[in-house]
């Protein structure tokens, strides 16, 4: 084997490490890598990264990525291959193929950093058992939260039913704004004359304008903090089966920290998708610090999933440890940058309930819609309030 | 061209490239491939194609996306109204004859997509935030960008006449497909070092003294690290640059009050004007000063 053949055998093995990691290096893209390897750009390291990086990356995440990737199997720098991980904490020190994998897109810690605060009220506290607690409280919980309940087939079947009820609600209401729209309609004179050729020139079909209407987006986010335990599943499933019926969707879990779920949640087999989010959602069941997850929210992710056509509903029950006037600074900001903001609270379904806990009052002046929702029954009875938005 | 020359010749015409983007830019020649450029807003992604295109001596073809962008403003559409008058002018001819007349070349009006692959010297062609146009059209561009050829029913397939160096830019307001991602090189343009920054002032703002230049790079980079709604881009960079040479400022620690007056060509928005007072541009000032 020549020096070139071994360099294309080491080049195979790359774009498969490139492929574990999420990349999408497909045959054309191996065949382009093959002709930059075979180029004078192969002569100094430097120069065939930063080649490569440019032909394989499709986005700024695994731009970042890329770097660390390349010093790993071309320079063999600092790096460990780790097959998988199972339930063990991740080791701090030098960097495995897999945290950067799973490292977020965003740079925000993901599940793979480790919490430094370690909770003791929530082991102590019985009532944690059951879930239902009022108060929020500032540790992260280090155990990693038992998903696997959310997969129930029956229960996740109804979650679904629900969501495409909810994507079909929001989307009749465009076509009853459409017709609305008919009334002031103009004609669209390019059009019409285009149709009147076949006429000989006379404008026999007229052809108007209509406003175009695209569904409206909808982006949840879901507070997985101790004292929401109870309702958890609950929206995992709904918004997994949101995820399928939305025309968009993104979502999130925030707890002490925000984590993006909406790439697992995609995933239409119910079993990865827990998998997926059961790796990202280490921390949930912990304390709550909703302002800093929201102000985090909209510094890094609501200009890209926030458009003028989403709805966003946040699920919370407005228990927050963090600074005061946090949250409120937060949601004034994020009511700019949507159309509507929904939050449901699920305590507001208990008797002698009123939100004077701080952050709800915080927040309640930027909410549109503030309602109760603890189950599937309650997001029912909310369509037609959703559907007046 | 060597990557070197690729980043002189883009200096020569007034763009200051890192290095990653010259070899971006040499690969997407090598192979062929669109090149796709992401960053936030005001990095210069548009100058890139700009640049490329004084860089090759061509012609630079610009499409900007937005919503509802359709084929018949992008690609082509048949000139109806000169159409109708050619058929009223041929009244009572042949009907075969006039069907070709009126659909032929001349009543064409070849828009960006097809004017780009219909020059004689390959252009750059530039489609700007392709992430404001829909995912349809994005799948229908993804079709033009690998086969670099358009069908039109009445008249046939146009064939390019040569390939167009393509630059898409996207500020992310909206994710792009996968494909149109693979299909493309990729580079993020992210602010310019301080350095780089440096060069660009003196490059395009004529007359500045290199105090000056780097006084205001340095201002810039700091202003950048605080939590600003929106941070100064490149173009506000330039703006502020012109604006204290245009006031006669030769060194901003000379004229605070100058340089907090000149503060609107680089904060736009209320509350960061809010944020940035008096007292936290003084400290700034001092930084660089």
């Amino acid at each position: 084997m020549d020096a070139g053949q071994m360099l294309l055998a080491r080049l195979a093995g790359f774009t498969a490490t490139l492929r574990d990691n999420g990349f999408a290096v497909g045959l054309a893209e191996a065949a382009d890598a093959a002709r930059i390897v075979a180029s004078p750009l192969a002569a100094r390291p430097a120069l065939l990264g930063a080649a490569l990086r440019a032909l394989v990356c499709a986005d700024a995440a695994q731009w970042r990525k890329f770097d660390d990737l390349f010093a790993a199997y071309w320079l063999a720098r600092g790096m460990r291959r780790v097959t998988k991980l199972a339930g063990a904490a991740p080791k701090q020190g030098a960097k495995t193929l897999r945290q950067l994998a799973e490292a977020s897109p965003h740079g925000e810690p993901r599940a793979t950093d480790t919490p430094t605060r370690q909770g003791n009220d929530e082991q102590n506290n019985p009532a944690d058992r059951r879930g239902r607690r009022e108060g929020a409280s500032r540790s992260d919980l280090l155990a990693r939260t038992d998903f696997r309940h959310i997969a129930d087939p029956q229960a996740l079947a109804e979650a679904h039913a629900q969501a495409a009820r909810l994507a079909r609600v929001l989307r009749t209401r465009l076509t009853r704004r459409d017709r609305a729209q008919k009334s002031g309609r103009r004609i669209d004179l390019r059009r019409t004359i285009r149709a009147s050729i076949g006429r000989g020139g006379t404008p026999l079909d007229l052809v108007w304008r209509r406003r175009r209407d695209a569904p409206l987006k909808l982006v949840l986010l879901l507070d997985a903090s101790g004292s929401m335990s109870l309702y958890t599943a609950v929206f995992t499933r709904f918004i997994h089966g949101a995820m399928q019926n939305f025309h968009a969707a993104d979502a999130f879990l925030f707890h002490t920290r925000l984590v993006q779920i909406s790439g697992a949640m995609r995933d239409k087999n119910p079993q990865r998708a827990i998998d997926r989010l059961s790796l990202l959602a280490e921390g949930v069941g912990g304390g709550t610090r909703i302002g800093e997850c929201l102000a985090q929210f909209t510094r890094w992710h609501a200009r890209r999933v926030l458009t003028r056509r989403a709805v966003l509903m946040i699920v919370s029950d407005g228990y927050d440890t963090g600074e005061p006037g946090a949250l409120g600074a937060a949601m004034a900001a994020l009511r700019k940058r949507c159309r509507t903001i929904v939050w449901l609270n699920p305590m507001l379904g208990w008797d002698g309930y009123a939100p004077v806990a701080r952050g709800m009052a915080e927040a309640l002046p930027h909410v549109d819609l503030f309602a109760p929702a603890h189950n599937l029954e309650s997001l029912r009875r909310l369509e037609p309030f959703l559907a007046k938005l | 061209m060597t990557r070197e020359e690729i980043a002189d010749g883009l200096a020569a015409v007034g763009y200051i490239a890192d290095r990653d983007l010259a070899t971006a830019l040499l690969l997407m020649d090598m192979l062929r491939r669109p090149l796709l450029i992401e960053g936030e807003a005001g990095v210069g992604k548009t100058e890139v194609a700009k640049a490329l295109s004084d860089l090759h001596g061509t012609n630079l073809i610009r499409l900007q996306c937005y919503e509802g962008l359709d084929q018949s403003a992008a690609l082509y559409e048949w000139n109806y109204q000169r159409q109708l008058l050619a058929i009223k002018a041929r009244e009572g001819a042949d009907a075969e004859a006039i069907e070709a007349a009126i659909f032929s070349e001349r009543f064409l009006l070849a828009r960006p997509l097809l004017a780009a692959i219909r020059q004689d010297v390959a252009p750059v062609l530039l489609i700007d935030e392709v992430d404001r146009a829909d995912e349809e059209f994005e799948a229908f561009l993804l079709e033009l960008l690998s086969d670099f050829q358009v069908s039109i029913p009445e008249l046939g397939t146009i064939v390019a006449k040569t390939i167009p160096r393509v630059v898409l830019t996207s500020n992310g307001t909206r994710e792009l497909s996968d494909a149109l991602r693979r299909r493309c090189l990729y580079h993020h343009l992210d602010y310019p070092s301080q350095d780089r920054e440096v060069k660009i002032i003196l490059t395009r703002v004529p007359g500045i003294a290199a105090a000056l230049g780097r006084q205001v790079a340095g201002l810039i980079a700091a202003l950048r690290r605080e939590e600003l709604a929106k941070v100064p881009g490149v173009a506000e960079t330039l703006d502020w640059a012109r604006a204290l040479l245009g006031l006669g400022v030769a060194d901003v620690g000379d004229d605070p009050v100058a340089v907090y007056e000149t503060l609107a060509c680089v904060l736009k928005t209320q509350e960061d004007r809010a944020r940035i007072g008096r007292d936290v541009t003084d400290r700034l000032i001092a930084q660089v000063a």
